[in-house]
């Protein structure tokens, strides 16, 4: 019974809002589902089920078999999925009484059965499973469960069940293959831990404070390194004997996106680095670089127009030799001497900011507005590479936000605990609207910098200033301005103002403002890129 | 014999019966209208006479207080006959809500049955609907696709049971329409064995009362209470507590400890729908015919043609065309309001609706 046991699972999991949630539904998967079973479970959500996919196009024609076709159309038109229109509509067969198939089952049949005779297989199953296990079955096949769980959230689960910390359980991952037996085992204590071998394993990643005015006393010529703070993203290159990986910040093991530099990861090393879009040596915007991000695949098109290199910051192992206890300096001068000795294609070096004072750093800092910047690292030379966020070691000083005082539009509901308030902020600025006036055009959105108590007022005013509603979203009269901040701005094809704004959150209420005085978009676009005026 | 279409014509009040001189479910007040069950886009106030089922007549009373539940009140049991004008009268049950009735009218040896709104499945808290075979049946069309095939209730109950094991330390809020879904789903909730005290939202009260008072049992029922202080929440953690449908959007639910919003609909078959609320449980617990029940109970009353009066009449009329049944959309007006999403209610009438029935 368990494909509708983890068809169950994935209902639950995909109108689950909240982290804590999630973690306990899939806790109680692990607990409550038997080998193999809730092996292969993890590994549907954590994307490392292989399976031989089916087209939709062969679900179509399945369910055209069954259905008239004036009601399917009439049925998917008000469905609007596909997959979802056909587990619904699949009708029952009169007589059938087969139980439902086991998961380990569907998936062990998928890779042996002819293609020929998957259509007969899919059409026997969806009998005998009801609307919640046709949907589950789809999506398996098809390829797609989109839950809103990611391999690290499943993995977190994982080690919370286990009583072990996650580190311990990405550690071992990587050597463990559907549907991870020897995982469980040790998991409940029953097996011993299983064995690694030179296999590429995520390292927890230093992380860095952001620097606060008090905390400039501290810093120091002698004591700390300087660096740029690029606005790309945090990857960890692993390769070893056993294989080669590119995590993310978060764990995620996103080679698949990224061949290229898997391709030249021709060594033995762990090393800490920003993956960034790079044309001829220069960065370019942000905006280019999430062109690539969350792809499975990537094709040669997008390789060409958007290639990727890492701009290497730290190395956390040479060969096998682990680095992370020495000092920051001598680790800086092992990857300096294995960057030169290697001359690993698709990298450089992070280079080191020479700085003779704190106020000739604060000058550099706010000399950069390079738009591949958002500010300075910096670094205590006597540091080692130490897990986590702690005090003292690494700051991260980002250049100081732009800001606007933009015209609230719409409000949505927030999710989850927030789903009484109105908490998700769409604003806009001024701009001619061509025919002498003035109109509002949407610049951004923004659901964080608020007090609270800030909040509690926002959701009041915008219920008693709502003027229209769409679902969860209302129009609200266009009188409240509210003061932006962001970290950049960039040109977009995809909004209609034509700009698009970094990490746009609310800092101040400006009730003070009447709503004709808020900025222009012209204002704004003055910002886009290196555009900007000192601050 | 007289075809259907000659005696019962639509109006912009609503279906009318010529030679009877009446209206049923009329949209406005009108002299004379029948009243096939109490939501209020079929029971509408300060109509002359209406004829109906005690039950309903008692519902309508409550929610529109005594003076505008019409000016005379006739009650009509199951199977009692009365003739108006000629044209004979009976109530029989439709399985909807407490009180729900079909109409069935004959004139002339021709007889239309006008079913409201109804369903199939066993409620603990109404009688069950009985086809009856006639001319023309007036149905609904509510859940007229195929996608929607209601589970059975029972196993949705079973999930929020569920939930309550995995998530003890939370509310478990149901958005429920206050007359009919409210108390079907704690009837099963105490089918299936739990007896803790269910907590009400104020809008849900009085109809409880009344179902009591007219002989459906419940169980031990509490209102929610208030904070101890202004804006103080983390109450009722583990406990099932029942509000109107999008009582979680205003500020009454910051009281709740963490809620589960749960919702108890038949829309809820559909994710955009649940996802677009921000539903975190779904229940798929319905008191409208799903779509098999709509086309097996065309065929029980036999009728050669069925008009349909709201929902989604083109997919329905296409499968009875498939059926060799003549098919034909009234779009009487205004009908499907009560049940279909409310509008959220805002923040500040939320007390008030703690007081309105």
């Amino acid at each position: 019974m368990s494909l509708p046991a983890f068809a169950a699972l994935l209902e639950r999991l995909v109108f689950t809002p909240g982290r804590n949630a999630k973690l306990a539904l899939l806790r109680g998967w692990f607990a409550g589902q038997p080998d193999p079973d809730r092996g292969i479970g993890l590994a549907a959500l954590t994307g490392e089920l292989a399976l031989r996919t089916a087209k939709p196009a062969l679900v179509r024609e399945l369910v055209a078999t069954r259905t008239d076709p004036a009601l399917f159309r009439l049925s998917y038109d008000y469905v609007g999925d596909l997959a979802e229109t056909v587990a619904l509509i699949w009708p029952a067969r009169a007589g059938v009484n087969a139980p439902p198939p086991g998961l380990a089952e569907v998936v062990a049949a998928l890779e042996t059965t002819p293609k020929a005779d998957l259509p007969a297989l899919l059409a026997g199953w969806l009998d005998a499973l009801d609307a919640t296990g046709r949907l589950a079955l789809i999506k398996l096949v098809t390829g797609g469960l989109r839950v809103g769980v990611s391999a690290r959230l499943a993995k977190t689960a994982l080690a919370d069940w286990a009583g072990q910390d996650v580190a311990a359980v990405e550690e071992l991952w990587h050597g463990q293959r559907p549907p991870y037996l020897a995982l469980f085992a040790w998991a409940e204590g029953r097996g011993p831990r299983p064995a690694q071998q030179d296999l590429p394993v995520f390292r927890p990643l230093m992380l860095a404070h952001p620097l606060e005015a008090p905390d400039l006393a501290e810093i120091g010529p002698s004591t700390h390194r300087a660096e740029w703070k690029w606005d790309g993203i945090r990857v960890q290159l692993s390769a070893m004997p056993g294989g080669r990986a590119l995590f993310s910040r978060g764990a995620e093991d996103i080679s698949a996106g990224f061949p290229e530099i898997l391709a030249a990861m021709d060594f033995h090393a762990v090393l800490d680095g920003e993956l960034l879009v790079m044309r001829d040596g220069a960065v370019a915007p942000f905006a280019d670089l999430q062109q690539r991000l969350n792809r499975k695949v990537v094709t040669a098109r997008m390789q060409a127009t958007h290639p990727v290199g890492v701009r290497l910051y730290d190395m956390l192992f040479d060969g096998a030799e682990d680095l992370r206890a020495l000092p920051f300096d001598a680790r800086r001068a092992r990857l300096e001497a294995w960057f030169a000795r290697t001359r690993p294609a698709r990298m450089d070096l992070s280079e080191l900011i020479p700085f003779a004072s704190v106020a000739a750093l604060e000058a550099i800092r706010a000399g950069a507005r390079e738009a591949a910047i958002e500010g300075l690292m910096l670094k205590r030379a006597d540091s080692d590479y130490a897990a986590g966020r702690q005090r003292g070691k690494w700051w991260k000083w980002k250049r100081a936000p732009l800001g606007i005082d933009a015209v609230l539009m719409y409000a949505q509901r927030g999710h989850g605990k927030r789903s009484s308030f109105y908490s998700d902020f769409t604003f806009g600025l001024w701009r001619a609207d061509g025919q002498g006036g003035e109109e509002l055009v949407p610049v951004g959105k923004a659901y964080s910098g608020y007090t609270d108590q800030e909040l509690l007022w926002i959701d009041r005013w915008v219920r008693n200033n709502t003027t229209s509603r769409f679902g969860p979203v209302r129009e609200v009269e266009k009188t409240l301005v509210i003061e932006v901040i962001f970290d950049a701005a960039q040109r977009s094809g995809r909004h209609k103002s034509g700009v698009a704004l970094r990490f746009p959150r609310i800092a101040r209420l400006r009730t003070d403002k009447p709503a004709a005085e808020a900025d222009r978009l012209a204002t704004v676009e003055a910002l886009i890129d290196g555009e900007a005026a000192e601050d | 014999m007289p075809h259907p279409e000659t005696w019962m014509r639509v109006t912009p009040q609503g279906l009318y019966c010529a030679p009877g001189d009446f209206f049923i479910d009329p949209a406005r007040p009108v002299a004379r209208a029948i009243v096939t069950h109490g939501h209020s886009d079929h029971a509408r106030p300060d109509h002359g006479a209406v004829l109906a089922s005690a039950e309903t007549l008692a519902i309508m009373r409550t929610r529109m207080g005594e003076g505008r539940a019409g000016r005379e009140q006739q009650a009509l049991r199951p199977g009692e006959a009365v003739t108006q004008n000629s044209v004979g009268i009976r109530l029989v049950p439709a399985g909807h809500v407490l009180g729900s009735c079909q109409v069935v009218l004959d004139w002339q040896g021709s007889r239309i049955v006008v079913s409201g709104d109804y369903k199939r499945r066993a409620d603990p808290t109404c009688a069950p609907f009985e086809p009856v075979v006639c001319d023309v049946f007036v149905t609904e069309a509510t859940f007229a696709l195929p996608v929607f095939r209601h589970p059975p209730a029972e196993a949705e109950i079973t999930r929020l049971l569920d939930s309550l094991r995995l998530f003890p330390d939370r509310a478990h809020l149901v958005g429920v329409y206050a007359l009919g879904k409210a108390q079907r789903l704690i009837a099963l909730l105490r089918q299936a064995g739990w007896d803790r005290p269910i907590y009400l939202h104020g809008a849900l009260l009085a109809l409880c009362e009344l179902y009591e008072g007219l002989g459906v049992r419940l169980g031990p029922l509490a209102p929610v209470p208030s904070p101890a202080k202004r804006g103080g929440g983390g109450l009722l953690a583990g406990e099932i507590v029942l509000a109107p449908p999008s009582a979680e959007a205003t500020a009454w639910v910051r009281r709740l400890a963490e809620p589960v919003v749960c919702a108890a609909s038949g829309w809820m078959r559909v994710r955009q729908r649940a996802k677009a609320r921000g539903v975190e449980l779904p229940l798929i617990v319905s008191d409208h015919a799903d779509w098999d029940e709509l086309l097996e109970t065309v065929a029980a009353v036999q009728a050669p043609e069925v008009w349909v009066t709201h929902g989604r009449d083109d997919a329905l009329v296409h499968a009875l065309g498939l059926r060799g049944v003549r098919g034909r959309a009234l779009h009487l007006l205004g009908r499907g309001e009560e049940e279909e999403d409310a509008a959220p209610l805002p923040a500040e009438a939320a007390p008030a609706a703690e007081t309105a029935g």
